[in-house]
C-alpha cells in the first residue's frame, strides 16, 4: 500500500537501527510524545532494536490516558441521563470512570452511541431534535479542527440539542511542565507529528531554546520513528539543541492556517486539568463566549464533580515519563485491559495498554 | 449406542456465579466480541456449569461416538447488523457458520436445523428474502435444514431477527482434528486474505458507510476442509475457522490448548489492499477483525506443501499460504515478526476493537 509499504520497509529501518547503534556514546532519555508513537515502537518491535544505553520514555500524547478522572465522571452523570444520547469515539467507551465506565451506562440502558466523527453526533442531533445528543470532544490539536467544526455546524443550523463535553489538550504547555519540573529526566523529544500538521513546529522553538534540548517533529511508521530518534541522537551527540523536522511529507512550519483560523473563532485557551499531572496553564480550549451555548458542562450543570484517582494507578509519573508501565506494581496484576485502574491500561495510544499487548521492553 | 458421559458437577446449582458480581454485575457487548471476556465467561460459567467431556474440548463443535462411528454436533446463533451486507446476508451467514464450525471438527455436514427469533414488524417481505437465501446457501453446501423453530417476540424485544442454526456432520475414520494438536515445528497455513468479512460488514455500518468493492468473504468450507483431509488427512492437526475476535484470538486458544508457542510472520499474513487501508484509516488490527471463510490449518511441515496444493486447487483456497509455525518457545503464547523484522506479543483480544480518536 502506497505511503505505509514505504515506512515499513525492513532494510532502510534496520539501516537507520544500525547508525543509532554507530552513534551513541553515552546514556540518552528521549520522549516520544504521543501515545501512537509509542503503540509503533512496541508493536514493531523497534524498542528491543535500540541500544540499551537510549531510554525511551512515553509522553503524555494520549488524549484518552489525560483527561482527568473527573471528566470521565462528567460524562458518564450526563449519559445516565434520560434525554440524553451520549457520543464518543471508541477509545473513551472502556476508560474507568470512579465508579463505571461508558460501555458499563450502555449495558444497564443509557443511549451511549461510538461515532466515528464529530459531525455525525451533529448528523444525530438534526435526526432526533427531541433528544438532547453530546459528544465528548477529547483530544490534542489534531482532533481540535474537526470537534470545532461540528460546533460551528450545529451553530449555523441552529440546532439547540446539541453540545459538546470539551475537553481538549494542547502539546507545548504540556511540555513546558514536564521541562520546568525539577524531576525532569527528558534530554529530547520526538514531537508528536499529526499535532504539528495542524499548528506547524514555530511554537517549539522558543520551548526547545529555552531548556536546551532538541526537539524533531516525527511521524508514526517505524522508518518515522528511526529516522526521529536518529536526528535527536545526532543533535543530543554533537550538542544541539532547536526543532527540527523529519516528518516533512506531512508539517510545514507555519501548519494548517485554515485549521488554526477555526479553532481561533470557536475555542479560546484555558487552564485545564491533565491526569496525574495537575492545572497546567493555558494548556486547553474551552468554547469560546460565541459558542458556549454547546458547553455540555454548563447545560447539564456537571462541573461541581470531583474524584480521586486510584492510589495504586501511576498514570501520571508514566505520562511524565518518570517511570514505564512495568514499574507499576498493579501492572498485569491488579490492572488488566479487563480491569483497568487507569486510562492508560485501556486506550489505544496509551503506553500500559501497548505494553500489556505487545510486551514492550522492560 | 454410546451416550458421551456426562459428569454432574456436584453441587454446583447450590453455589455463586463463578464470574464474580463485582467485577461484572451486567454482561457488557464484550462479553460476545470473541476475545478474552467471551473466553472468560464460556470457560468459567457455561463450561463449568455444562462440564463434561465432549464440552471439555472446547472446539467449534463436539465429537460423539455415536453407533460405531463419531458424529460431530454444533451449534451457532447470528445477530448479525445490517442484515443484508456486501457478499452475504444473516440467512447464509447462520449455514456457512454452522456448516463451517463442522468443517472444523474435520466432519461432512448431514444436516441441519434452524430456529427462528422475530421482531414483532419485521417485513415479510425481508424474512422471505432471508429464508430464499438461506435455501440457496444449504442447497449450494449440499445440506438440508431438517427442522427448526419459530418465536416471535413483542416490538422492541429483538433487533428484527436472530437466527439460531445446529447442525451434524459425520467424522470419517482416521481424522483426529483437536484444538490441542499442534506440535512444535508444525505449519499454520490460511487460506487466503484475512479480515474481508469485519471490515465489508463496517463498510455498511449505520455511521461508518465508506465506498468500497469490498464483500464479505462468507463461505462453506467444508469441501475446501474434505480436499486438505483428502489429501494430507492424517497431517492436519488442527482446524478453525477465525470468526469473532479474527485470527489471533482463534491461534491464541490453539496455542493455549496446545500448550505450545505459535509464531507469525507479518508480511507472510495475506491482506488485501483495501482491508489494509480500511484498517489503517480505522486504527483497528487486522488480526483481530472477524473472518466468515478462512480456516486456519495447523499441518505437519513434512506435508506442508501437499497441503498448500490441495488447498490452492479448490476456488476458496486459492490464496493459500503459510503464515506461521508451531515453536517450542513461549507455550500457550504467539508472538510475530514485524514487517520491520521486530518481534511482538500477539495477545488475545480484550474485549472489542474500538476505532481510535487519532
Amino acid at each position: 500500500m502506497r505511503f505505509v509499504d514505504e515506512y515499513r520497509n525492513e532494510a532502510e529501518t534496520q539501516a537507520f537501527v544500525r547508525a543509532i547503534h554507530r552513534r551513541v556514546t553515552r546514556p540518552w532519555t528521549l520522549m516520544e510524545i504521543c501515545g501512537g508513537q509509542t503503540h509503533t515502537f512496541v508493536k514493531s518491535g523497534i524498542d528491543r532494536m535500540l541500544p540499551d544505553s537510549l531510554t525511551l520514555v512515553h509522553g503524555p500524547g494520549c488524549p484518552v490516558c489525560v483527561t482527568p478522572l473527573e471528566q470521565i465522571d462528567r460524562a458518564i452523570a450526563i449519559a445516565r441521563r434520560p434525554e440524553v444520547v451520549f457520543t464518543s469515539f471508541g477509545d473513551m467507551m472502556r476508560v474507568p470512570g470512579s465508579s463505571t465506565d461508558l460501555l458499563s451506562v450502555k449495558a444497564q440502558g443509557g443511549d451511549v452511541r461510538m461515532v466515528y466523527s464529530p459531525l455525525d453526533a451533529v448528523r444525530l442531533a438534526q435526526k432526533h431534535p427531541a433528544r438532547q445528543v453530546v459528544f465528548f470532544a477529547v483530544g490534542f490539536e489534531t482532533t481540535a479542527p474537526a470537534n470545532g467544526m461540528a460546533v460551528w455546524q450545529a451553530a449555523k443550523l441552529g440546532l439547540e440539542n446539541f453540545s459538546i463535553l470539551c475537553s481538549h489538550v494542547l502539546v507545548p504547555p504540556a511540555m513546558e511542565a514536564l521541562l520546568g519540573a525539577p524531576d525532569n529526566l527528558v534530554q529530547g523529544f520526538l514531537a508528536a507529528g499529526h499535532v504539528c500538521t495542524v499548528m506547524g513546529y514555530e511554537e517549539y522553538v522558543p520551548l526547545a531554546a529555552k531548556h536546551r534540548v532538541p526537539i524533531v517533529v516525527t511521524g508514526f511508521e517505524p522508518l518515522d520513528l528511526v529516522q526521529g530518534v536518529h536526528m535527536a541522537i545526532a543533535a543530543l551527540e554533537e550538542g544541539r539543541v532547536g526543532v527540527e523536522n523529519q516528518y516533512t511529507r506531512a508539517v510545514t512550519r507555519e501548519g494548517n492556517r485554515p485549521a488554526q483560523k477555526l479553532l481561533g473563532e470557536v475555542f479560546e485557551v484555558c487552564d485545564r486539568a491533565w491526569r496525574g499531572m495537575g492545572v497546567i496553564p493555558a494548556s486547553g480550549y474551552r468554547l469560546r463566549s460565541e459558542f458556549a451555548r454547546f458547553d455540555a458542562e454548563r447545560r447539564f450543570d456537571v462541573g461541581g464533580i470531583e474524584a480521586r484517582e486510584s492510589p495504586l494507578c501511576i498514570a501520571g509519573e508514566i505520562l511524565k515519563g518518570l517511570k514505564k508501565p512495568h514499574d507499576c506494581a498493579a501492572f498485569g496484576s491488579r490492572c488488566t485491559p479487563e480491569h483497568p485502574l487507569g486510562a492508560p491500561m485501556v486506550s489505544s495510544e496509551g503506553a500500559c495498554a501497548a505494553y500489556y499487548q505487545y510486551g514492550g521492553k522492560g | 449406542m454410546t451416550a458421551p458421559s456426562i459428569v454432574t458437577p456436584a453441587g454446583l446449582s447450590g453455589l455463586a456465579c463463578p464470574i464474580p458480581i463485582s467485577e461484572y454485575p451486567h454482561v457488557l457487548l464484550a462479553h460476545g466480541g470473541g476475545g478474552r471476556l467471551t473466553h472468560m465467561l464460556i470457560q468459567k460459567l457455561f463450561v463449568a456449569a455444562f462440564a463434561n467431556p465432549a464440552l471439555a474440548a472446547l472446539h467449534d463443535g463436539a465429537v460423539l461416538d455415536v453407533a460405531g462411528g463419531r458424529i460431530a454436533v454444533s451449534t451457532d446463533s447470528f445477530v448479525v447488523t445490517p442484515r443484508f451486507f456486501p457478499g452475504g446476508d444473516i440467512g447464509s451467514l447462520a449455514v456457512h457458520g454452522t456448516v463451517n464450525d463442522l468443517a472444523m471438527c474435520g466432519a461432512t455436514p448431514l444436516a441441519l436445523t434452524a430456529g427462528f427469533v422475530i421482531e414483532e414488524g419485521l417485513e415479510m417481505e425481508e424474512l422471505w428474502r432471508i429464508v430464499q437465501s438461506m435455501q440457496a446457501a444449504a442447497a449450494a453446501a449440499g445440506v438440508a435444514i431438517v427442522a427448526g423453530d419459530t418465536k416471535v417476540v413483542d416490538r422492541g424485544k429483538g433487533d428484527g431477527l436472530f437466527i439460531n442454526t445446529t447442525g451434524i456432520g459425520r467424522v470419517a475414520d482416521g481424522i483426529g482434528i483437536s484444538p490441542g494438536g499442534a506440535r512444535p515445528g508444525d505449519l499454520v497455513l490460511i487460506n487466503g486474505p484475512i479480515a474481508q468479512h469485519g471490515i465489508a460488514i463496517m463498510s455498511v455500518r449505520e455511521g461508518l458507510e465508506f465506498e468500497t468493492t469490498l464483500t464479505s468473504d462468507s463461505a462453506a468450507l467444508h469441501g475446501l476442509v474434505a480436499d486438505l483431509l483428502g489429501a494430507v488427512g492424517p497431517a492436519v492437526h488442527v482446524l478453525r475457522d477465525p470468526t469473532r475476535g479474527g485470527v489471533s484470538s482463534a491461534l491464541n486458544e490453539i496455542a493455549e490448548g496446545s500448550r505450545a508457542g505459535i509464531r507469525l510472520d507479518e508480511a507472510a499474513i495475506p491482506i488485501a489492499e483495501e482491508v489494509r487501508g480500511a484498517c489503517e484509516i480505522l486504527g483497528l488490527d487486522p488480526l483481530y477483525v472477524a473472518n466468515e471463510g478462512k480456516v486456519l490449518a495447523i499441518v505437519a511441515r513434512e506435508s506442508a506443501d501437499a497441503a498448500l496444493a490441495a488447498l490452492r486447487a479448490h476456488p476458496l483456497g486459492r490464496g493459500a499460504t503459510a503464515i506461521g509455525e508451531v515453536v517450542e518457545d513461549h507455550p500457550g503464547r504467539v508472538s510475530m515478526r514485524s514487517r520491520i523484522g521486530g518481534t511482538r506479543v500477539v495477545d488475545m483480544l480484550s474485549g472489542e476493537q474500538l476505532p481510535r480518536i487519532c
